[in-house]
């Protein structure tokens, strides 16, 4: 009933391929986003700060993971470190050019990173799977005891810290301590919003086929002609990039300070929940993901003391661990191919709404 | 999507739906009762809380203000704290204790945007001790700088003068991050003063409970004093494995994070001996302690079970929340008002003068030293001593040290310019200073 589909006729190829080929998606999508612009005007600094900038920033981890994970098939336990590399190579890239625009290099921090994810892809010709995923656990540890050990990354600073110094976008601060929440979100729903739409046009194309088409069955792509060594450093470098854009404005519009420890495997972990309990392969379950992952603890701690219950906040902790614990599972029970699924069979229940067959 | 848009919506509702009152003084406490620091955290917090909370029961609060003391916990989780700091900076906080160094640096920044004075007390970042620079940081009574500093002066003393320790060789066993590095750059300055030698043992803070291949390291360089500078499940482990090396106990001096009753403990009747940095006595004997005991503890409104309490890192929490009392207290006379903000508890702290008086007349006579912070120096490089570990408790073994502040002044001088500089735009001070009240 929401969703019908009468009288939307497609008349040609590219209606037919369009990644919203209804309405409906179109109009609320549409809504999504002017909804997510307007929303600072009416929203406190908690939750810009606290909730929303973390939660695109994650989600646009996510996504790099899911173009390497759900689209090619190929899975990393390197997520955190890549994320640094975009942090830690942002630092440097400001520090050493101050002058320039912070978001160019926000995004040229990418491109790092994006170096060292296909670096550290190389073998992934030759292994797969679990062996695949003790790789990319090696670079992890590599790229979090060079973030450590080498002092040149943040600049000799004794606390071995990088701290984010003032930047502004048109004489507005952007980072650093003086810029507001209302600006830097507005910078980061920019560049997540971006980054996103490049994202969903990238699997929707030829190179995201020739991604599935790796996913699904390697051998049967090399047979249709697919090089694999070049899609799959491809998928590692694109993915890379993603998680280093994500790294660098982690650390630039929400921390504005962060040590090594940041990017542990804690950091890989957290990102590939939110991808499996989103769901492999879809953009919109990455953003799912990082809502069910980031905020749901949040909200948790809030409604604790908002029902009037007198728990510590330790219990609160410690509860949160258990509640999200079992959801994940439950989630993963009922829909083992997480909530972007369970979205869309909402979907297509209301497109038949309320006459099902 | 929908999903996102109700949880973000009802988030939204709870996050609106907390109004502090404008007749109480709003504490928060960001503590960690979970997580792999929890052995110190616990005690901490509730040191730190059980205090305030002894105010409310017994004097109604400070100047007739109630304090509404609130914990936020962190897990010692640099993200948690950054999180935690945001969700109470809504609130009108008057003071934020980080209570860890990682969150510490993160909110340095923000806090002289934000008007909310940081209390991290005897941690954080030693370059904050210079208040021309951090009007809004405090981390009195002593930096870690300061710490090390007494540490060399005390081998000094025990080897037979400074210039004894020419040819020795002095390890530091640290937590492999910001907050373990800090006494590094006033350890090798001192090592070339006096020409001993730094051996460094870095322990990751995923290796804490493995140290077994760093102190092989030990056993092979053999130096003659060992200083750490460890915190959480990382100290206990280094005692143990110090016992097994057959390391003399009297030799390992821990910072005063590395000083708590559980460190020490774990390591059986070998452990005695294990000596640690303090600025605060342990045990019940002060009337302070007393109080707490009657108003809190006896009635059932501590976290912590009576028999914990009057450990170290409890006292140290304790400390840390009469520096608070005090200083609210020195607000409220300075401004005149009653329930004092962020800016008012600012001036308080750069006013405070913990005298021996105000401390006898607190129940806290020899309890803790005597401090003062002034507007120049929010640190006031306030004297420690040598607590050992009797196999049971602490007991005090040595007098007050003061630490060598003409060492320690210029590298903080420097490390702020530092600080500063690589900080583009860092906000000149425009806060005046107040005469000391």
């Amino acid at each position: 009933m929401l969703y019908r589909e009468a009288g939307q006729f497609k008349t040609g190829y590219a209606a037919d391929v369009a990644v919203f080929p209804l309405r409906e998606d179109r109009v609320g999508m549409a809504a999504i986003l002017v909804a997510a612009f307007v929303l600072p005007f009416f929203s406190n600094d908690f939750m810009l700060q606290a909730v929303l900038i973390p939660f695109l920033v994650f989600s646009l981890a996510a996504i790099g993971l899911n173009i390497l994970t759900g689209y090619t098939g190929l899975v990393s336990l390197g997520t955190g470190a890549f994320m640094g590399v975009g942090a830690y190579a942002c630092y440097k890239l400001t520090t050493i050019f101050p002058s320039v625009n912070i978001i160019v290099w926000v995004i040229a921090s990418g491109f790092f990173s994006a170096a060292v994810g296909a670096l550290f892809g190389l073998p992934s010709l030759r292994i797969k799977g679990f062996y695949l995923a003790v790789a990319t656990l090696a670079a992890q540890f590599f790229l979090s005891w060079a973030f450590f050990r080498i002092a040149w990354l943040y600049n000799y600073n004794t606390s071995g810290a990088i701290e984010v110094p003032t930047r502004t976008l048109a004489g507005v601060p952007i980072t650093g301590a003086t810029a507001t929440s209302f600006t830097r979100y507005l910078v980061v729903l920019a560049i997540v919003v971006l980054m996103t739409w490049l994202a969903s046009n990238l699997v929707h194309g030829r190179i995201g086929r020739m991604w599935m088409a790796v996913r699904d069955m390697d051998l049967a792509a090399e047979l249709i002609g697919i090089r694999l060594l070049p899609t799959k450093l491809l998928a590692f470098a694109v993915s890379s990039f993603y998680c280093g854009v994500a790294g660098a404005m982690l650390v630039f519009f929400w921390y504005g300070g962060a040590e090594a420890a940041v990017f542990d495997v804690n950091q890989s972990f957290f990102i590939l929940f939110m991808v499996i309990v989103g769901g492999l392969g879809s953009l919109t379950g990455s953003f799912l993901g990082a809502a069910l992952i980031f905020i749901l603890p949040i909200a948790i701690r809030a409604i604790a003391p908002a029902l009037g219950l007198p728990l510590q906040a330790a219990t609160v902790e410690n509860l949160q661990y258990i509640i999200v614990g079992a959801l994940i599972i439950f989630f993963l029970i009922v829909e083992p191919h997480g909530l972007a699924r369970l979205w869309q069979i909402g979907k297509q229940k209301l497109r038949v709404w309320p006459f099902p067959y | 999507m929908r999903l996102k848009a109700l949880l973000l919506g009802s988030a939204l509702a709870l996050a609106a739906a907390v109004p502090a009152s404008a007749e109480e003084i709003y504490i928060p406490l960001l503590t960690y009762r979970t997580g792999g620091f929890a052995v110190s955290g616990v005690q901490i917090g509730s040191g730190m809380a059980d205090y305030l909370n002894m105010l409310n029961e017994r004097d109604g609060g400070i100047g007739g203000v109630k304090l509404n003391v609130e914990e936020c916990e962190t897990g010692y989780d640099t993200k948690k704290g950054v999180e935690c700091y945001e969700q109470v900076k809504g609130k009108n906080p008057i003071v934020i204790n980080p209570y860890s160094t990682g969150i510490t640096l993160q909110i340095i920044p923000k806090a002289a945007v934000d008007k909310i004075p940081v209390l991290s007390m005897a941690y954080g970042l030693s370059a904050s001790a210079d208040g021309q620079n951090f009007p809004w940081i405090f981390n009195p009574p002593a930096t870690y700088w300061d710490g090390a500093s007494m540490f060399v002066k005390y081998i000094g003393e025990k080897e037979g003068g400074l210039e004894k320790l020419k040819g020795k060789k002095v390890g530091l066993v640290y937590l492999d991050a910001p907050f373990g590095k800090e006494p590094i750059p006033l350890l090798e300055a001192l090592a070339k003063d006096y020409g001993f030698e730094m051996k460094y043992y870095p322990v990751p803070a995923s290796e804490m409970q493995n140290q077994s291949s760093l102190w092989l390291n030990v056993r092979r360089d053999r130096p003659d004093w060992i200083y750490m500078q460890g915190f959480g499940a990382m100290n206990p482990t280094a005692v143990k494995e110090a016992i097994k090396i057959n390391f003399p106990m009297d030799h390992l001096i821990g910072n005063w994070w590395a000083g708590g009753d559980d460190d020490a403990r774990p390591g059986g009747p070998g452990a005695k001996g294990y000596m640690a940095l303090s600025f605060n006595q342990t045990g019940t004997e002060a009337p302070v302690m007393k109080d707490i005991l009657k108003y809190v503890v006896d009635k059932g409104k501590s976290l912590l079970p009576k028999e914990k309490v009057g450990e170290t890192l409890y006292n140290r929490g304790v400390v840390n929340s009469i520096i608070i009392a005090e200083a609210i207290r020195n607000a409220q006379k300075i401004s005149g008002k009653k329930a004092i903000t962020g800016e008012d508890m600012r001036r308080g702290l750069e006013t405070l003068v913990i005298s021996a008086a105000r401390l006898k007349e607190l129940g806290a006579d020899g309890f803790m030293a005597p401090m003062a912070v002034s507007c120049e120096d929010h640190n006031g490089h306030n004297s420690a001593f040598m607590a050992q570990w009797d196999g049971t408790k602490y007991n005090k073994a040595s007098d007050w040290i003061a630490p060598l502040k003409d060492k320690v002044n210029p590298l903080i001088q420097q490390s702020s310019k530092d600080y500063v500089g690589a900080n583009a735009g860092w906000p000149k001070r425009s806060e005046p200073c107040d005469k000391s009240s």
